[in-house]
């Protein structure tokens, strides 16, 4: 287990993505699984930069696992900032035209589609959001 | 991120390198949007794009609902894994594609 926690900001998103994507090379992971796992960064931590302590700026922990037999990545994000469950919100209607198509609602919606497994809890005051990615 | 941009005439070409997250998609969305007075063909080249967020999906939409207003917009070159992204979320309806 190998865990980062930096400061909650949007600047911060390459740095957790840089600090993963080490941890998954060093598995072998394949570029498809990286990649998903890349915007899922990009949508959560992206996430708790813009909201979770809004205006304040707080920290953000993210803690990388794994698996064996089958082989999979276990990521955790957890922070102290608003309660907030991403999973609570409707998938949004995929099939609607640009000209009506409401912006946003999109990022958890991917990462629940390429992740196979996302959960949340509150818990000590911490949102805790971990996801599963078989490899 | 890196992008750069080639007109021609009415037609405007953007070509981006790298991610379009939540970093770097509202630079592409000032870059792009900026430069669309008397545009008729926007062409977005993604050969170079690695992947894209829903914070790119959002820009791109933004975009696409411009130009459906005084043209049309399409994307070229665009690879597996960005094309993932559209199939799950649907934009593979929405965003016009060419293969060249």
């Amino acid at each position: 287990m190998k865990e980062l926690t930096i400061e909650a900001a949007v600047e911060n998103i390459e740095v957790v993505t840089d600090f993963v994507s080490a941890e998954l090379e060093q598995m072998d992971c394949p570029i498809k699984a990286q990649t998903q796992i890349a915007i899922a960064i990009d949508e959560l931590f992206g996430n708790i930069a813009k909201y979770a302590y809004s205006p304040e700026v707080g920290r953000a922990t993210v803690r990388i696992d794994f698996e064996e037999n089958p082989l999979a990545v276990i990521l955790t994000f957890i922070d102290n900032g608003k309660p907030f469950n991403p999973l609570e919100h409707a998938d949004p209607d995929t099939h609607i035209a640009a000209q009506d198509r409401p912006q946003g609602g999109l990022g958890i919606f991917l990462v629940k589609k390429t992740m196979d497994m996302v959960e949340y809890e509150y818990q000590n005051g911490q949102n805790i959001l971990r996801l599963k990615k078989n490899l | 991120m890196n992008i750069k941009k080639k007109k021609d005439g009415t037609t405007l070409t953007v070509t981006i390198s790298g991610r379009i997250d939540t970093a770097t998609a509202p630079e592409v969305d000032t870059f792009v949007s900026g430069n669309l007075d008397g545009i008729t063909s926007l062409v977005l080249d993604f050969a170079d794009v690695n992947y894209v967020s829903s914070a790119g999906l959002r820009v791109l939409l933004s975009l696409q609902k411009k130009m459906m207003k005084q043209g049309e917009m399409k994307l070229i070159h665009v690879n597996e894994a960005v094309n993932d992204v559209f199939e799950v979320t649907g934009f593979d309806e929405i965003l016009t594609f060419e293969t060249i």
